[in-house]
């Protein structure tokens, strides 16, 4: 068997009266303010409404979303979100949820759309390398990003992946020539912004790193007062050969929230990922994972945290294809699940004839914090290659009650104790997310969560990152 | 210091403390011998407040006071320490990170500043050259990975770090070489003051040459059987506990008692 079996969608019956969502889709594209696209995007944009139409939207029947039911979010409205950083009448603004510009380029995109005023590419792009808002791309690539686009055209997973492809308007567009290193890390901040108008957003980052190339990119998901929101986000990652991408997510959205990311990465030969997810935020928050191992000796790690608390709904799908000899992934997935939270792993691990020499491990772990915590773990592994070394496991455990007591018997309460336990527990991923200020982030958003950032010396290391933070912004050139 | 008044306890429905009385007066460093499996580390785990472990009937008194109403990091905050047998490992909490926190709550408890990073580092690193312990072994998770004799020394440092009033150390030098032996006697010693106290649990004379202690108890069968000055400790290493856990315990034969 040559191909990766991908579970057909549930379908609905064909409706020949039912052309609504490609209507609706394409009527937009005469809106004001909408950019003129090119023609082969139009054509895109009616294939995949159409799909949709005839496919229509997961349901539980379907095996990929067994324990993920998309009504609510169904039931929000999909047309066009609120303009740019229409933030009137909402108690939060789009400023003081994306914070402070820390380093390197940050590009904000609220409700699907670049905001231009809130975004900069910085000054310290090598030669070459472009980081910009997609809507521009589209037109002045033209033809450029069509493969990209095309890339599962009628081979969709599911409705909400086409989606992306019937409604993304703006995004990122991150371009490196053979050869270019971006130091600093590119922020990517998404804001759905219902501010009284919930709505669906479709926003889509595309990397493009030629040979050699490499970068750190960052993406944050939040989200405002005002509504439910519904983020149906696509990371679209394609690596040369020998190149490097470091991508960070972190989805901290409210959890009125819907959220759904795809992230889909093509390795070369000899190319390397490494994507970090630390999940908080959303009533439903699905995180999809992708990775085509396409390329002789490619490599990718892959790592998760989900901190799912009550009235909240985590679902990880995670497939790594190895379709070529001598590649290396890696993947480790850790949950918590406290209140009536639900976590969902699904790991798929496909090894193709001929991609002899794998070498695969995939690990999930998961504390249940409270009786009516729930977890699925399903790691499932599928090998037709000699010579593989492939690892899997899972573990859905609750605090170990030996070590609760051992901290109190020291003096620390229950409560601390319970919190630090929890937190040694996630900290393994947590130091992942590197050193720089997407790490802060990323402690600042588990520690809204409720987690305590444990640091080595034992000191508090908040106020150590941030004198770093200040030490470096110093020495920076402006 | 603590007073242990016909106390009975049981483990899973079954009880293993059948009516223990012990005294440890203020600066007395005692020592409790007895068989495998005679109730000397469900002593331990009663005193410091460990949760399937059901007290029936009997008192604790700690200064006075009820022990036994108190929850384990009220007891901790208090001054009571538990040297464990068997020390948890906790995978992700680094060494120095829960030194820190225990501390920092004993000192929250009972009104007293946190001791900032500094401080803390300078503490650190002055007890930690008293157990002869790696720095590196401080930046890994609390017993994870670390050696049984490590693990040892981790509950000495702690102990140094807190400065219980009433150390109990629950086999702390089972397993450790003569190095660590030594380092343990002299952590205990160095905290011996008026006001302080230790049990001592132990299996081996070997500590108590180099810590000699005021009262040498033996537990067998759930009861302190037999109590005396430090010589009974070499006695019990001569000639066993056979015929100890009899309840006529004034009739052991002590002076007549035979080689096997
Ligand atoms: N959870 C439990 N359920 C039932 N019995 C238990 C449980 N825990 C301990 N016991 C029993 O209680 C008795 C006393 O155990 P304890 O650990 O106090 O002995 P000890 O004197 O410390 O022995 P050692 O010298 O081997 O450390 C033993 O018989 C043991 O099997
Ligand atoms: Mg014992």
């Amino acid at each position: 068997m040559n191909a990766v079996t991908r579970p057909a969608t549930a379908r609905r019956p064909p409706s020949g009266t039912d052309s609504g969502l490609a209507a609706q889709i394409l009527d937009r594209a005469s809106e004001p303010g909408w950019p003129p696209e090119p023609g082969w995007l139009r054509a895109a944009r009616r294939r995949a409404a159409a799909w949709v139409e005839d496919h229509g939207f997961p349901t539980t029947k379907h095996e990929d979303w067994r324990y993920t039911k998309i009504d609510a979010a169904l039931a929000v409205p999909m047309g066009t979100p609120p303009e740019g950083a229409a933030d009137g009448g909402a108690s939060v603004s789009v400023g003081d949820l994306v914070g402070p510009h820390l380093s390197g380029a940050r590009i904000v995109v609220v409700n699907g759309r670049v905001v231009p005023e809130l975004s900069s590419t910085g000054d310290r792009l090598p030669p070459g390398a472009r980081v910009e808002a997609l809507a521009g791309a589209l037109q002045r690539l033209d033809g450029r990003l069509e493969p990209s686009w095309l890339w599962r055209a009628g081979d969709y997973p599911h409705a909400l992946r086409a989606m992306n492809d019937a409604a993304a308007v703006d995004g990122v567009l991150i371009d490196l020539p053979p050869g270019t290193v971006v130091e600093d890390p590119i922020e990517v901040v998404f804001v759905a912004m219902p501010a009284g108008q919930p709505s669906w957003s479709h926003p889509r980052v595309i990397v493009v790193a030629g040979a050699g190339a490499g970068a750190t990119l960052g993406e944050t998901y939040l989200s405002g007062p005002g509504g439910p929101a519904v983020t149906n986000a696509l990371t679209q990652v394609h690596l040369g050969a020998g190149a490097q991408l470091a991508h960070h997510v972190l989805q901290g959205e409210r959890t009125d929230s819907f959220h759904f990311s795809s992230l889909e990465a093509r390795l070369a030969e000899g190319s390397r990922l490494s994507s970090r997810l630390l999940a908080t935020g959303g009533r439903i928050g699905r995180h999809e994972v992708d990775v085509v191992l396409a390329g002789k000796g490619a490599d990718v790690d892959l790592d998760g945290l989900f901190l799912t608390g009550t009235g909240q709904h985590h679902d990880n799908p995670v497939l790594v294809d190895h379709a070529a000899p001598g590649c290396t992934s890696r993947q480790l997935y850790k949950g918590v699940i406290s209140g009536d939270g639900h976590g969902v792993f699904n790991g798929h691990l496909v090894v193709r004839p001929g991609a002899d020499g794998t070498d695969a491990a995939q690990v999930n772990k998961n504390l249940l914090l409270s009786e009516r915590a729930e977890v699925d773990t399903r790691p499932r592994l599928e090998i037709n290659a000699d010579d593989v070394a492939c690892t899997h496991g899972a573990a859905v455990g609750q605090l170990d009650p030996d070590a609760l007591f051992y901290l109190r018997s020291r003096g620390v309460s229950e409560r601390e104790a319970r919190a630090v336990l929890v937190s040694g527990f996630a900290h393994e991923i947590l130091e992942r997310f590197g050193s720089g200020p997407i790490r802060r982030r990323a402690e600042e958003l588990a520690t809204a969560a409720g987690l305590i950032v444990l640091d080595e010396d034992g000191r508090s290391s908040g106020a150590v990152t941030a004198a770093t933070t200040r030490a470096r912004r110093g020495g920076r050139p402006q | 210091m603590l007073v242990v008044d016909d106390l009975h306890a049981s483990i899973g429905g079954t009880e293993v403390l059948h009516g223990l009385t012990l005294e440890v007066p203020d600066g007395e460093v005692h020592a409790v011998m007895g068989p495998n499996g005679s109730g000397k580390s469900t002593l331990a785990y009663v005193l410091a407040g460990r949760d399937p472990y059901q007290v029936t009937a009997g008192r604790v008194l700690y200064d006075g006071a009820d022990l036994l109403a108190m929850t384990p990091e009220e007891r901790a905050a208090a001054g009571v320490f538990l040297g464990f047998q068997h020390p948890v490992e906790i995978p992700g909490v680094p060494t120095m990170y829960f030194l820190r926190t225990a501390l920092n709550a004993q000192r929250r408890s009972r009104g007293e500043e946190e001791l900032g990073p500094v401080e803390f580092l300078a503490l650190v690193d002055a007890k930690r050259r008293l157990v002869d312990m790696d720095r590196t072994l401080l930046d890994r998770a609390v017993n994870d990975g670390f050696s049984g004799g490590e693990r040892k020394r981790n509950e000495i440092l702690q102990m140094l770090m807190l400065e219980p009033r009433l150390a109990v150390l629950d086999e702390t030098d089972s397993g450790l070489d003569i190095d660590a032996l030594r380092v343990i006697a002299a952590g205990v010693s160095s905290l011996r003051a008026p006001n302080r106290s230790a049990v001592l649990i132990t299996h081996h004379q070997r500590l108590l040459e180099h810590l000699i202690p005021d009262r040498v108890h033996v537990l067998a069968g759930g009861r302190i059987v037999r109590s005396g000055g430090a010589d009974l400790a070499a006695e019990l290493e001569a000639h066993g506990y056979a015929g100890l856990d009899d309840p006529g315990v004034e009739a052991f034969p002590v002076s007549t008692a035979t080689a096997r």
